[in-house]
């Protein structure tokens, strides 16, 4: 017998069903189909302007710095005096995303983009949220041609645009979006939840930023 | 990793005597209990959730085997492999042979409790592949040979002045005349001389928090960014996850999260909480070549129908050893594996049997704090008593606590004999212990006398005392 089949056989023998085989799959297929919500805490389900206040609050509370933009064109700008405030070189890496694509980084004439993956030797790194969380100021990204996942971790500095019309009150929402821009039960690679810049309490349990992954986490809202 | 759980009373010993250890220990104290509070009294549907995590974990484990079967088939239909393996054993050969046929050298690795309890790194570094941990605490003690004393929190039992000397001793190709003084230097150190290390390895090795059958994903909850990079640099990712980890969907895993790092870190979120489901697509600029994942039963099928089963709820936040007393007073290696703390006293005979294990649920007070706030509501005091009985009833508690146990049941079980022999037998001892209130030391008590007294009866029973204050309160209701 194969292993798969030993373990499969030991847990049927072991939980003993109550209900039939039949009404169990039932049940199993009804969950899966249907991925009850549960419990949706009060707190980020509040009327647009409020949400995305209270989103900026969360990050602000877990160590992320926020500036607000009036709309999308106004980014670069916003990227450039980031890097002047913080004495950065004057170079972002990003991935190829179309709603990035579309700011007039030209007009920052300083400013070099490189585009791909990170190398690991960039200071700064720019990408775009596929949404984020107003309950606990988390940020949600998604991989993809146009999204490198390298870029969320390997620069010291990560600067996060996000739409304010995507940031929803609670994570189910954020995943019901997931859900219906790839379809139910599929996923991007990867999807990656960031809630502030990194950081480690290893050593004597003090809570130091900037362990493997950024630094700083800069988000950008836009609108 | 030798298991020294059957001297875990020379272990704890040892641990009360260690001045390092106590210092460190002082931390656990400090932080994590107010943390946790903190995060709790902030989200009034706490308790809502805990109640939902509990539900959630009760279905899938009753479900387990359709569970899993959905989720290979999620996992294989976005090009990963799955891969099951019975024991430990068959585990490490697994992770070996993907190894192997990556030509691997070197790998990273995530910080994974699972791969501790299959000794993974020594058998890795014995089959000549170098294993590298790139957790901040789980790298402190690679470096030292140890293994992690806390589940979340691997390093909690080293002091600052005990990392520098080993960083050190380690990188000596660095100036001895840095200053490694604090944290942040020594996070530093780390964190310059690791990130080569996730460009140079071949494979990187992660755990899993979760494993959703609905779309197929492995989720690591980290809050250093070293996960993410072991498994998005190398070009092949292993995740070593046991079979409890199933959850349906990933609205479950958006409820069982609003309890898992409040009650580990008290932070709201961790900072990184990854959905990873399958190899790199194409167009993908990132990512690995190859997903496998390891299935690993090592025990947990002969805890199901069991009264342990509750104990495969567990989701690794710590807060029942951040909690405990015992642990408090000792820290995490004296329980002599992988687990410490209350749910170490509970899984560690279950995996590695009783016999070996029994000591632990006997190193507990019983004071309840551990079920209080795990936030999947695991029954774990309870637990601890059936381990106890379990033992008793196969023979293994020394002999003198067997005939001492024997000798009072007897009694017992004869209300009238009890209370003669106690009505002789108080006054004696009150009477030996000459108005000091507590015995020094006691013929045959000797194991609890060497710690502290034995405090001296008073020099009437229970029941006389119960009688005289009956007596007194019927007279004032006449």
């Amino acid at each position: 017998m194969s292993a798969r089949d030993a373990i499969l056989n030991r847990v049927r023998n072991a939980l003993k069903p109550g209900a039939s085989e039949a009404e169990r799959r039932r049940l199993v297929d009804e969950r899966l189909t249907a991925a009850p919500n549960g419990v949706i805490p009060a707190r980020g389900q509040l009327p647009e302007q409020e949400r995305v206040a209270l989103f900026c609050t969360m990050a602000q509370k877990i160590a992320a710095t926020i500036e607000r933009v009036g709309k999308a064109d106004d980014v670069p700008k916003a990227v450039t005096q980031y890097l002047r405030a913080k004495n950065l070189p004057a170079s972002v890496r990003m991935g190829a995303d179309g709603r990035l694509a579309a700011m007039p980084w030209a007009k920052q004439r300083s400013l070099t983009v490189k585009s791909g993956p990170s190398d690991g030797d960039d200071e700064v790194g720019v990408s775009h949220a596929l949404g984020g969380v107003a309950e606990t100021g988390t940020v949600v990204m998604e991989s993809g041609p146009a999204n490198p996942t390298t870029i969320n971790f390997l620069p010291e500095h990560h600067i996060v645009v996000v739409d304010a019309k995507d940031v929803a009150g609670d994570l189910e929402a954020v995943l019901e979006r997931v859900r219906r821009a790839y379809g139910k039960g599929e996923m991007p690679r990867t999807l990656n939840l960031i809630s502030g810049p990194s950081r480690s309490g290893d050593i004597e349990q003090k809570i130091i930023l900037g362990a493997h992954g950024p630094r700083a986490l800069h988000l950008i809202v836009v609108g | 990793m030798e298991i020294t759980s059957p001297r875990f009373k020379d272990n704890a010993a040892h641990a009360l005597a260690d001045p390092q250890l106590q210092k460190a220990l002082g931390n656990v104290r400090a932080g994590f209990i107010d943390k946790r509070q903190k995060a709790v009294d902030g989200l009034p549907e706490f308790d809502l959730l805990r109640d939902r995590a509990r539900e959630i974990k009760d279905h899938a484990l009753a479900n387990l085997d359709l569970y899993l079967e959905a989720y290979e088939a999620k996992v294989k239909a976005t090009g990963g492999h799955v891969h099951w393996a019975e024991t430990a054993e068959d585990a490490r050969n697994i992770v070996l042979d993907i190894c192997r046929r990556a030509g691997a050298r070197a790998v990273t690795k995530g910080k994974s409790m699972i791969t501790e309890e299959i000794g993974l790194n020594d058998f890795l570094s014995a089959n000549g592949i170098k294993p590298v941990e790139t957790d901040l605490g789980e790298y402190i003690i690679q470096l030292r040979g140890e293994h992690p004393s806390h589940i979340i929190a691997p390093a909690v039992h080293l002091n600052k002045e005990q990392v520098e000397a080993d960083f050190r001793r380690v990188h000596d190709h660095l100036a001895p005349s840095r200053d490694l003084e604090e944290p942040e230097a020594l996070l530093g150190e780390a964190r310059r001389v690791l990130r080569p290390a996730y460009f140079d390895a071949d494979v990187g090795i992660t755990g899993a928090n979760f494993l959703v059958a609905e779309t197929g994903s492995s989720v690591i909850v980290t809050n250093e960014g070293n996960g993410d990079l072991t498994q998005i640099l190398p070009k092949v990712h292993v995740v070593v996850a046991s079979i409890e980890k199933i959850v349906p969907t990933l609205s479950d895993v958006a409820q069982i999260l609003r309890v898992l790092a409040r009650s580990a870190t008290g932070q709201e979120m961790s900072v990184y909480t990854t959905l990873s489901t399958g190899p790199r697509r194409p167009g993908d600029p990132d990512g690995p070549e190859e997903y496998h994942v390891v299935l690993l039963d090592n025990g947990r099928s002969s805890m199901l129908g069991t009264e342990f089963q509750d104990m495969l709820r567990c989701i690794r936040c710590g807060a029942c050893m951040n909690h405990c007393p015992v642990y408090h007073a000792i820290g995490g290696h004296a329980y002599g594996w992988v687990y410490p703390g209350p749910m170490g006293a509970v899984l560690t005979p279950s995996l590695i049997g009783v016999d070996k294990g029994g000591h632990l649920p006997n190193a507990s007070t019983f004071c309840g704090r551990c079920e209080s706030v795990c936030p999947m509501r695991i029954p774990l005091p309870k637990m601890m008593r059936s381990w106890r009985e379990r033992e008793f009833e196969r023979g293994l508690n020394p002999a003198p606590q067997r005939y001492g146990l024997g000798l009072w049941a007897f009694f017992a079980k004869r209300p009238r004999l009890y209370r003669l022999a106690a009505s002789i037998g108080i006054p004696v001892l009150s009477a030996f212990s000459f108005g000091k209130g507590a015995f020094g030391s006691l013929p045959l008590a000797g194991g609890w006398t060497k710690h502290r007294d034995m405090p001296a009866p008073e020099s009437r029973t229970f029941m006389q005392q119960w009688r005289e204050r009956d007596a007194v309160s019927k007279q004032a209701a006449a």
